[in-house]
């Protein structure tokens, strides 16, 4: 018990929870997002498969297109927030009070919400400059790469958002708590698919 | 004297303040490395491929342990065996797929070049 508690991901199952066994929500919730990386896999083989010559189809590679720079900050954003929602998950997880886990998920949020806004920044130059999913087998695994991530990063916004609806109007209850815990896995989770990312396309496209 | 439950409460924050400080300064090390490698250029091509991979797979080893509080206890083990199956599976397919497009892609580089 004490070692669930340090983790974070602690939460009482009380009488009034819908799910009366939490570990085994948690546990289909890690089957869930195994198949969720089984999916980000295929497209990352798929990108690999369309660096070649021929995939680029004399359109423009990662070295015309891509740039560190924006990579960059769209790493420090997702990094940052990781480490935010770790410390609202503490909070929770210690009993540390409402504001305290409310103040961690914002400054979370607002960091998702950054991140979001510069990855639709990078890809509307994309759109701007021709570089349009049609153009080439290699434009398409890139469009269908990075924005299936950031559509996660969306998904993962929105049900943040709810969850703080939920823990402003219900408090910390333990369905709030069962929440937070999933939310927090699926958080880290993204930015685990992240280092595959800025690895493999932005570091990997321009060394 | 105060009550002890709130005492140990207050050590177990710290010490999972510190486990999450502790990957973040790790992983932002593990991220700065390769981006300075890629930026100033200054390895080898090889080499700089090689510090890219080298401290991606470790970083996704510091994101398991310290973010998703995978390690290697009892508690633990139906993640872990969850995740290492699933690498099993991520492994066979990628490397399948890669293996297969670029010796199929080798087949069609000769054509133009050969006797037809």
């Amino acid at each position: 018990m004490s070692d669930i508690a340090q983790t974070g991901f602690s939460f009482d199952a009380t009488p009034t929870m819908h799910n009366d066994d939490p570990g085994k929500a948690i546990s289909g919730f890690w089957l869930f997002m195994m198949s969720d990386l089984i999916i980000f896999s295929l497209f990352f083989a798929t990108y690999a498969t369309m660096l070649t010559p021929m995939s680029i189809a004399g359109g423009p590679g990662p070295k015309d297109i891509l740039e560190l720079r924006s990579a960059a900050f769209e790493t420090g954003a997702l990094l940052t927030s990781t480490f935010t929602f770790g410390l609202a998950s503490l909070a929770i997880a210690h009993g540390r009070g409402r504001a305290q886990a409310m103040g961690w998920l914002l400054v979370t949020l607002a960091l998702g919400l950054v991140f979001l806004g510069l990855e639709g920044r990078e890809f509307a130059r994309l759109l701007d400059i021709g570089a349009v999913p049609q153009r080439s087998g290699y434009l398409s695994a890139l469009w269908g790469l990075v924005p299936l991530h950031g559509l996660h990063v969306t998904a993962g916004v929105i049900w943040l958002t709810i969850l703080l609806v939920q823990m402003g109007t219900q408090g910390v209850t333990g369905r709030v708590r069962a929440g937070a815990a999933r939310l927090a896995l699926f958080w880290h989770f993204l930015d685990l698919i992240w280092i595959g990312i800025f690895s493999v396309v932005y570091l990997g496209g321009l060394a | 004297m105060s009550d002890p439950a709130p005492q140990s409460n207050d050590d177990g924050y710290r010490r999972g303040l510190r486990g999450y400080l502790s990957g973040f300064l790790i992983a932002a090390l593990l991220t700065a490395v390769p981006f300075w490698a890629v930026a100033t250029g200054r390895l080898s091509a090889v080499a700089t491929i090689a510090v890219i991979a080298g401290c991606g797979i470790v970083q996704f080893g510091v994101h398991l342990r310290y973010f998703l509080h995978v390690d290697l206890s009892p508690g633990k083990r139906d993640e872990l065996h969850l995740i290492l199956f699933s690498l099993l599976l991520l492994i066979i397919m990628v490397a399948g797929t890669i293996w297969i497009m670029v010796n199929l892609n080798l087949r069609m580089l000769v054509m133009p070049g050969g006797d037809m």
